[in-house]
């Protein structure tokens, strides 16, 4: 079953070709990285599932892009709606100036939750999910910009996660962390794929051998090489994977 | 030569900083000497003393006690502590109607004497004359004078500057008059304010806050004093017709005009703001499922209440330090408002009308060099306000 899938998918800022032709399908439950030198789209690609794109002016899509056989683009899809089932973690922290449990809250409060001990339960779940709860469960009413960058970005995790959504987008989740912050990030998005579909965008090699089930490699604008993440790093079928992955460009 | 050039430009900008801050120091000097001499002065007007009768045992008058005796509004020496009798009033021009020119002398030198022997005949007298005239008199009170007490003045309710024998300086009314305006001015100024600069940073199209932006900050530029002749002309006959007013002169109509010049400075410090509020964490919000509006009045207003304040604040700094545009729509009247209705005086319109009519040196003078000082404190006051709030957020991220 295919939690997404993307059909024949071009996608141009004005002028700019910036996605060309590219089909993907991720399966439901999947831990599926994104990986290619910088500028080549994988970002773009992923703020597609989300309609994040719709913000930019001058943005247009060609093709198709279905989530649970739905095409998102349709205008009859209510796109707050689609957000809630679809969450996202950006590159860089970034809490909102509130409260850590507040923070965590956002969602649910925004998407018309009311009951008190409904959100209070959500919200000590999705920080235990996120491996957050024992840090801070003294200090839930501190603002959360006293947290550390990487306990910022594991309460955005948490954040997207208190809404459940059936898929989570992550856009270099760990890119502005330390090594240690890093290695718990990833283990968590091991964690974490028992819950949610996953994609991540990174520019960490290593880091998507590690956490990865599947493997899209990007290079200008087209979708390279899609597999088995193991395949890819083993015994890629396109030279160009291969190039890439042995630090040949990129 | 690059060093003694370095040396040189070096030297240049000491001596600028110091003699800037020099020239600073010895404004705020100045207005505070000038402001405390008030506090030396005496209660009646200088060269002149009040002579009462000996019998009277009344020993110190207030300069209100002193205002109302003279407007004939109490008439019975029990009102200020004397004994039940009627008062009666005698200025200096009394002389001359009750006396020929030869009985007093060419020169005045019998004058004292005639004084003298009215205060002598009537026991409820009060005489207003020149020291000159009588100083040394054991045959008549005179009245000691006392300096006037800082009471009467920060706490005193009538704003009489030229009143005779005896001046009152009570500034309520102006502060109140200046809060009032400016408290009004807020009210108003705050929700378009708020409004526009929200539209400006989130809602409108780039085009249209790409135009509308230089036209707002042009409205800063414009002149206070086209600003109070748009209100004189617009405003306040707009203000008389709706609300059947006597006079359209009135707080309101300062408060709107005030509220005009405030706007540009809130909205353009709060759209900055705004549009500095980072993209990820709008997109962070809209990932959550929120809508636009959500996230307007959740995240981006939140987030950017530092600047907001400031921009509130320094536009309620402008409002109350500003005189051209208020002195010519708020009718000027110095009595403590009940109403925003009412016409109204501030501070620094006090200053403008008064300053030019008040010999330098005077009580007057210096009681509208104290009322600057009290306008420069209110105003160092808003300012650390956005010091404070600014400094304190600056923490917060």
């Amino acid at each position: 079953m295919n939690k997404i899938e993307a059909k024949n998918v071009d996608f141009y800022y004005g002028s700019f070709h910036a996605l060309k032709g590219i089909n993907i399908a991720i399966p439901t439950g999947e831990v599926v990285a994104f990986i290619g030198p910088s500028g080549c789209g994988k970002s773009t690609f992923l703020r597609l599932f989300n309609r994040m794109n719709d913000l930019i002016p001058g943005a247009r899509l060609e093709g198709q892009i279905l989530i649970d056989g739905n095409d998102i683009y349709d205008r009859s899809v209510d796109v707050d709606v689609l957000r809630r089932g679809v969450g996202m973690v950006f590159q860089r922290p970034n809490p909102f100036p509130k409260s850590i449990f507040e923070n965590v809250a956002y969602g649910l409060r925004v998407n018309g939750v009311k009951d008190k001990a409904f959100i209070s339960q959500r919200v000590e779940e999705a920080l235990t999910s996120a491996a957050l709860w024992t840090e801070v469960k003294d200090k839930l009413k501190e603002s959360a910009y006293a947290l550390s960058g990487g306990q910022q970005q594991r309460l955005c995790i948490a954040r997207a996660m208190a809404v459940q959504p059936s898929v989570l987008l992550m856009d270099e989740p760990a890119s502005a962390l330390d090594p240690i912050s890093t290695a718990k990030i990833e283990e968590l998005i091991c964690e974490l794929s028992s819950q949610t579909t996953i994609v991540i965008v990174t520019h960490s090699m290593q880091q998507a051998a590690r956490v990865s089930n599947k493997t899209a490699f990007f290079y200008l604008g087209e979708m390279v090489e899609y597999g088995e993440t193991k395949k890819i790093f083993t015994n890629p079928e396109k030279e160009a994977t291969q190039n890439y992955i042995t630090g040949r460009f990129g | 030569m690059k060093k003694w050039i370095d040396r040189l430009a070096r030297r240049v900008f000491t001596v600028s900083g110091f003699v800037t801050s020099a020239v600073i120091l010895l404004i705020i000097g100045f207005l505070f000497s000038e402001a405390a001499g008030l506090f030396r002065q005496p209660i009646v007007e200088e060269g002149y003393v009040l002579a009462l009768n000996k019998s009277n045992t009344v020993d110190r008058l207030s300069a209100e006690e002193i205002k109302l005796l003279f407007d004939e509004d109490i008439t019975n020496w029990r009102d200020v502590g004397g004994a039940d009798m009627p008062v009666r009033v005698f200025r200096l021009e009394d002389l001359d109607r009750l006396y020929t020119e030869e009985e007093l002398g060419a020169e005045y030198e019998h004058a004292g004497d005639k004084i003298a022997e009215q205060v002598r005949a009537d026991r409820g007298i009060i005489a207003f004359v020149p020291t000159v005239l009588v100083e040394g008199r054991t045959d008549i009170h005179l009245v000691p004078d006392h300096t006037i007490p800082v009471k009467d003045v920060l706490l005193g309710t009538e704003w009489y500057p030229t009143a005779t024998p005896s001046p009152i300086f009570g500034m309520v009314p102006l502060l109140a008059g200046t809060l009032w305006v400016s408290f009004f001015a807020i009210l108003i100024a705050l929700p378009f304010g708020l409004a526009v600069s929200i539209y400006m940073a989130e809602v409108a199209p780039p085009g249209v806050s790409r135009v509308l932006k230089p036209v707002i900050e042009l409205l800063g530029g414009i002149p206070s004093v086209v600003y109070g002749f748009f209100g004189l002309a617009v405003i306040v006959p707009l203000l008389q017709q709706t609300f059947r007013l006597p006079v359209g002169e009135s707080g309101l109509a300062g408060s709107i005009v005030l509220a005009l010049m405030a706007l540009p400075t809130i909205i353009t410090v709060s759209e900055d703001a705004m549009r500095n509020c980072p993209r990820t964490m709008r997109e962070a919000s809209l990932a959550l499922g929120a809508t636009r509006w959500q996230t307007i009045y959740k995240v981006v207003v939140p987030y950017s209440i530092s600047g907001i304040t400031s921009g509130v604040v320094l536009g309620i700094g402008r409002a109350i330090g500003e005189t051209m545009a208020v002195l010519m729509v708020t009718g000027n009247a110095a009595v403590i408002p009940t109403s925003i209705l009412d016409p109204l005086r501030t501070i620094p319109a006090t200053i403008a009308a008064e300053l030019g009519e008040a010999p330098a040196g005077g009580a007057h003078y210096q009681a509208l060099f104290l009322l600057g000082v009290i306008l420069f404190f209110i105003t160092l006051i808003i300012n650390s306000c956005v010091e404070l709030v600014s400094a304190r957020n600056k923490t917060k991220r």
